[in-house]
């Protein structure tokens, strides 16, 4: 136990920091996805067949190809990219990205793919007559997405999102391949500096199992608040 | 573009992908075993075996396949009477220690699914098979296995999709699978966009045989 110690004797403050640091690299990664589901549903929803396409292609290609790959391109080509962005502009030096960055893009970027499937299933199966009273009424597009698509969206969405959550959440634990200090991260350098991984990396499992387990119980909250008049 | 350096390393991805190929069926059919046990167990009326089913898959789907891997890997070879056991001819292999990961991985999974689609068979078609004077045994051999089968197949080939992506995690534990391979290329030439195009290309290739396979088999045993 008093591997579990605060302070200098024990790795339990950094645990906590690390346990803070995955929390939020799968929060920020679940926003940038919702950005990108929010870039991608319309897309494939659109009529126009080109753009249907240009968004299939993202959600097969991300879902069909392992996260790890995904993060060795965004580890190793971020900086390129982004230099070669910053070159346009005339800026030559060298520029390095954080692990922060990189990972919780190139996991949002996934999660982006999951969420799209969800949202676009979610609006497809929304009532056809909920579009049509909407236009009947006189809703303007803004107005009709907002107060009717939406709300309803989201309820369906809800109970699939938690999933998204899920494998969100697993997947930072592949960032630690980037040397980000997350869980996965500090239970190697703890495990390697005590010699102990059996305890390190089972200590590792219970965090993640708490993490999904706590996240599930406020998530079914969530559900029960807007799955409320079925 | 490096067109040069992506024909270059097309030929040897194409052989770490059966190095990826191999772990995904070994662990697949040792997974599917796991898989229906535990599902039967789950389906099981003593509460104690129930709960110890719905624990086992409750652990391994909520915690990432890559601490499973480090724990079998990295930490299981810490317990002294495993070492001096026959079984360290088997845990000191990056190779099994990876299969035994995604085996038990996937078996949580595939309970899951088996699960479900057990509980999902109609009850008239038990008793239709029991007032027919059919046993029990066969009941369930002939009758609850190739339907729940059936009915699980859409998922379980989503499963099996999972765990081909799962497989990449390998090159943690210094095997050359796809991805490792992909990941000392990208490392040696610092070329990610036209490695990534490559391996990436050869991974949606076998997502799209596995995806149809699944759908020909759909299509095969529906009714």
């Amino acid at each position: 136990m008093e591997l579990l110690a605060f302070g200098d004797t024990g790795w339990g403050d950094e645990l906590f920091r690390a346990t803070l640091m995955t929390l939020a690299v799968s929060i920020t990664a679940m926003l940038i996805g919702f950005s990108f589901a929010a870039i991608f549903t319309p897309l494939k929803l659109s009529k126009f067949k080109f753009l249907n396409l240009i968004a299939n292609i993202y959600t097969t290609v991300i879902r069909g190809v392992p996260e790890l790959l995904v993060i060795y391109l965004f580890f190793f080509g971020g900086s390129g990219a982004i230099m070669f962005v910053a070159s346009m502009f005339g800026y030559k030096d060298y520029i390095e990205i954080n692990a922060f960055v990189t990972g919780s893009f190139a996991i949002g970027i996934i999660s982006g793919a999951y969420s799209t499937e969800v949202f676009r299933g979610a609006i497809q199966s929304i009532d056809k007559g909920q579009f049509e009273a909407a236009k009947v009424l006189g809703f303007s597009k803004f107005k009709q997405f907002y107060k009717i698509v939406f709300p309803q969206m989201l309820r369906l969405a809800i109970p699939n999102l938690s999933n998204v959550w899920q494998i969100t959440l697993k997947d930072t634990s592949l960032i630690s391949v980037t040397g980000l200090v997350e869980i996965m991260r500090q239970s190697y350098i703890a495990a390697g500096s005590t010699r102990d991984p059996l305890f390190f990396y089972s200590f590792a499992a219970v965090l993640y199992l708490l993490l999904t387990f706590i996240s599930m119980k406020l998530i079914n909250k969530l559900e029960v608040k807007y799955g409320r008049g079925y | 573009m490096d067109f040069e350096l992506m024909i270059n390393s097309f030929p040897k991805l194409l052989n770490a992908a059966v190095v990826t190929l191999k772990l995904l069926s070994v662990s697949l059919i040792v997974g599917l075993f796991i898989g229906l046990l535990f599902a039967i167990l789950r389906l099981n009326k003593n509460i104690f075996i129930n709960k110890f089913a719905y624990g086992y898959s409750y652990v391994f789907r909520g915690t990432p396949l890559l601490v499973q891997i480090f724990i079998i890997y990295f930490g299981l070879g810490q317990i002294e009477s495993l070492r001096s056991s026959f079984l360290w001819v088997i845990l000191k292999e990056p190779y099994w220690c990876a299969i035994i990961a995604f085996a038990l991985n996937t078996g949580a999974y595939t309970s899951e699914i088996l699960r479900s689609a057990f509980q999902t068979i109609k009850p008239g078609i038990i008793e239709a098979g029991k007032s027919l004077g059919i046993s029990n045994k066969i009941i369930f051999y002939k009758v609850q296995i190739p339907i729940a089968i059936r009915q699980s197949l859409p998922a379980y080939g989503n499963e099996i999709i999972l765990m081909l992506k799962g497989t990449s995690l390998a090159s943690t534990v210094t095997l050359m699978d796809l991805t490792g391979v992909a990941k000392y290329i990208i490392s040696t030439t610092f070329k990610p966009i036209e490695v990534f195009i490559v391996a990436g290309g050869i991974y949606l290739f076998m997502t799209f045989i596995i995806h149809n396979l699944i759908k020909f088999l759909e299509k095969k045993y529906s009714y």
